[in-house]
């Protein structure tokens, strides 16, 4: 068998793969933050925990339930958006007119309220929740195996990226959004209930981080925890690619998880701090992020 | 100064007040305007010409008074609802959008009532627009054709009040021309239209009537028949 | 940010308000009797977050700058002291200052990379950094790992007064806060402290005056960094242990919530805010998780409600003053 760089193929097509499903939620999560600041200014701090709930929607469908991990897909993205919903219209609302900095804070709260809750309820130790039969196993690619259920995951969320880039970039509601970013005053005085739409952006980007806990839930386990740490991970993705393009959002996604996912090949040691030291890196040489307008 | 309060007043506005934060722009602005009718809001800067539009549109943190329009309190709606009832706004710094193209800019406003211009129509009105209508940010157009384009967007939706706010304003002689055309068009073709000008030279040779406004209320009114003879006191007013 | 108060803080900037010297004063008697009424281990513990309060208020309240990742200073802080003290076998007053230095240190790299972006930007990037400490600390050897440095000495202050006793110790850890306390007060009634209001009020217009603002966020950074590497330290003597409780993202948002329910930007809040969440710590201990839930509430309620905070509302209740 051949080697590249002293590293069997199998072992780094492996790594890289792993670090392509990482990139998947990254790309997802960070998408939905970037549309979400676009639209209401404020960096959603509890995304990391509305993933996690994704993941236990679907644990829950199932053992309350019965139902299973594709019912999942579709009806766990529509808890929890409609639950973020209910915060914007209900709390949310209430802090555009403030300092950016306070919805932070706001979310943040939230964030530890869900998880401390879930806690709770459910322990710390995580549970189980099984790959859906179709998709056990996997095959061999000669130059790397290819668990089946990764496959789907890396190409559910391209899907994902895609279409919603292409409702933003290329629709008419996506105009909305692209308007009412700039400029949501004169996008009301048109007749569009801006409202509305910054409560549905809302439910949107936080339904995207309960479709990224569901698929997560077959591969990491079920754990309140779960989105605490990804969280932070996310934000130092979306400082190196700045909120301000969705293309720019999934391309950093995908990128830094490839990256850390061959860190893991080459230096083991760095692979949990590869993407802050790239976010350092990033600062140093273009402040304004990758993809950023802003200074 | 006289009101008429008839039945066929389109836009009645009464009692109307207005605040940024702790500044109180507006004391009791008092207006009519009948259907099919044009009228200019002339006065200097800070007097409350662009508030006066921007309170009826609803987009002032806070205001009170009365605004009937055809007949519907605007008062406590929210903006979309105001739009909704068919009063379109075209701000002062034109408002186009630079992530949106500008086919999407001028598609961007949706239908608020029927008898909205057609896209062809709207191109006969620009040929320019339709020219540019590729073009990928709608900021990269100069600045007449933003106008062009800011005034062209709110003809599709089918709006029958038309809020102008100082149209003409840093474009050229030839382009300010052809706003001119336009907006004499617009009135022939039926569009109520409230117009703010700085240059009143332009709005006369356009409006029905002329309301003067000062410290946030309006001090007078002047029929566009008789803007030759007033010619001195409107310089007064306006400082010219 | 915006604090609520920020039109307030001006008008008494420059000299120290005759209320503000009651309220020291009064604090300051209640403190010293303090410990014939309350555990001094208890005190001790209020004492320390009250100092790291002091230090992430002088960022967000009096610059507006949010850093999401103090935790990394305090625990640095307590990392270096405990290993000083224990590894080193340096006396306590040597081991706080090498903590303190450390702090500093990562201050200065932290803050340097933060600064160059504003708002959100700048409060993701601390935590990001912060993260990558607690990596840091989690993987390297000296700290201990998930055990931390355990078992550290007290020791003998100045070769002489035994910290073994509670008492004498509570007595130092309250002498150490008073500095701290004191410090801060100095930096922000300063002519230095005045600069660092108007970049927050307004950073454009401190620019076009001429300051190099990016020194001044620089220098107020390492010096919050190097307060909260202070109280990191002293509590990592105090409790004779150091862990990555200290350094974790959780306890970068216990600072900023002690410090939103005190009131931001006030001189007493922060200390009464870390009183009152180190209370409902102790209290609710027994809870599990609820303890989350209770602080994540508080933030909301601060946030939605209540955002100038405890001693920010007394202060307007008693007639528009700034404590």
């Amino acid at each position: 068998m051949f080697e590249i760089l002293g590293i069997p193929p199998q072992a780094l097509f492996g790594q890289m793969l792993l670090g392509l499903i990482n990139g998947s939620f990254y790309a997802m999560l960070s998408l939905g933050l970037a549309v979400i600041f676009g639209m209401l200014n404020i960096i959603n701090f509890a995304h990391g925990a509305f993933y996690m709930m994704g993941a236990f929607a679907a644990w829950m469908l199932l053992a309350y339930l019965g139902l299973g991990f594709y019912w999942a897909l579709l009806l766990a993205p529509l808890l929890v958006g409609s639950f973020g919903i209910l915060v914007e219209r209900t709390m949310l609302c209430r802090l555009y007119r403030l300092d950016h900095l306070y919805g932070l804070l706001f979310t943040f709260g939230l964030a530890l309220v869900i998880q401390g809750l879930f806690r709770q309820e459910f322990g710390a130790s995580g549970l189980p929740y099984g790959i859906p039969a179709e998709m056990r196993g996997g095959s061999n690619l000669g130059f790397m195996f290819l668990p089946y259920y990764r496959g789907f995951v890396l190409a559910a969320s391209v899907v994902v990226c895609f279409g919603t880039w292409f409702v933003i970039e290329r629709t008419k509601l996506g105009a909305y959004l692209r308007a009412g970013t700039e400029n949501p005053t004169l996008v009301q005085a048109f007749g569009v209930n801006v409202p509305r739409i910054i409560a549905l952006t809302y439910g949107f980007g936080v339904a995207l981080a309960g479709l990224a806990g569901v698929l997560a839930a077959p591969i990491y386990s079920v754990n309140p925890l779960m989105g605490s740490d990804l969280i932070i991970v996310v934000f130092a993705v979306v400082v190196i690619g700045g909120l301000g393009s969705v293309l720019g959002a999934i391309v950093t996604g995908f990128g830094l998880g490839l990256i850390e996912g061959l860190t893991k090949v080459f230096y083991p040691e760095a692979s949990s701090t590869v993407i802050f030291v790239v976010m350092a890196l990033v600062l140093l040489v273009r402040p304004a992020g990758l993809f950023g307008r802003e200074g | 100064m006289p009101h008429d309060r008839s039945a066929a007043s389109l836009l009645s506005v009464s009692a109307l007040n207005a605040w940024y934060g702790e500044s109180h722009v507006l004391h009791g602005v008092e207006l009519d305007i009948q259907a099919g009718e044009l009228v200019t809001l002339l006065g200097r800067n800070g007097a409350g010409k662009t508030t006066t539009l921007r309170a009826i549109m609803g987009i002032v943190p806070a205001r009170s008074g009365s605004i009937r329009y055809d007949g519907i309190e605007l008062i406590g709606l929210p903006v979309h609802r105001i739009a909704q009832h068919g009063i379109a706004y075209c701000p002062e710094e034109r408002g186009i959008f630079a992530s949106l193209s500008v086919r999407e800019n001028l598609m961007l406003p949706p239908r608020v009532g029927p008898g909205g211009l057609s896209l062809a129509a709207i191109h006969e009105l620009f040929p320019n627009l339709r020219a540019r209508q590729d073009t990928a940010q709608g900021t990269r157009l100069s600045g007449g054709e933003q106008q062009m384009l800011a005034i062209a967007r709110i003809l599709r939706t089918g709006a029958r009040l038309l809020l102008l706010d100082e149209p003409t304003e840093g474009l050229a002689p030839v382009i300010v021309q052809l706003i001119g055309q336009t907006i004499r068009r617009l009135k022939a073709d039926g569009f109520t239209i409230l117009l703010v000008e700085q240059n009143f030279r332009f709005a006369a040779a356009l409006a029905d009537r002329h309301l003067v406004m000062e410290h946030g209320h309006i001090v007078d009114m002047i029929s566009g028949s008789a803007i030759d003879s007033n010619m001195d006191k409107l310089e007064t007013y306006l400082g010219v | 940010m915006t604090v609520e108060a920020a039109s307030l803080s001006a008008r008494h900037s420059g000299q120290v308000p005759g209320h503000h010297q009651i309220t020291f004063v009064v604090m300051l008697a209640l403190l010293t009797m303090a410990p014939y009424g309350f555990y001094p281990i208890f005190l001790m513990k209020v004492l320390c977050f009250a100092l790291f309060a002091t230090a992430f208020n002088l960022l967000i309240g009096f610059v507006g700058l949010l850093s999401f990742g103090h935790a990394a200073f305090f625990g640095f802080g307590s990392y270096l002291s405990a290993h000083a003290a224990k590894v080193w076998g340096l006396p306590p007053e040597l081991a706080i200052l090498s903590g303190v230095a450390v702090a500093a240190a990562l201050g200065v790299v932290i803050g340097g990379l933060a600064i160059r972006r504003h708002g959100i930007y700048f409060a993701m990037v601390t935590l990001a950094l912060a993260q990558m400490i607690y990596f840091f600390a989690l993987q390297a050897p000296f700290t201990g790992g998930e055990d931390g440095i355990q078992a550290v000495p007290r020791g003998f202050l100045l070769g002489v007064i035994d910290l073994r006793n509670d008492l004498a110790c509570y007595y130092f850890v309250l002498a150490v806060y008073l500095c701290g306390f004191l410090l801060v007060y100095r930096i922000i009634h300063s002519p230095f402290g005045e600069v660092l209001r108007a970049i927050r009020d307004n950073e454009t217009r401190a620019i076009s005056l001429g300051y190099r603002i990016k020194l001044y966020k620089l220098l107020a950074f390492t010096l919050s960094a190097a307060i909260s590497g202070l109280a990191g330290a002293t509590k990592a003597l105090v409790f004779q242990l150091a862990s990555l409780t200290d350094v974790h993202w959780t306890m970068s948002g216990e600072v900023i919530l002690m410090t939103l329910l005190g009131g931001l930007g006030t001189v007493f809040g922060p200390t009464v805010g870390a009183a009152t969440i180190v209370t409902l710590q102790n209290h609710l201990a027994a809870l599990g998780s609820w303890v989350t839930v209770a602080q994540g509430g508080i933030f909301i309620l601060c946030v939605l409600v209540f955002r100038r905070g405890l001693v920010g509302e007394l202060g307007r209740l008693l007639g528009n003053r700034q404590f």
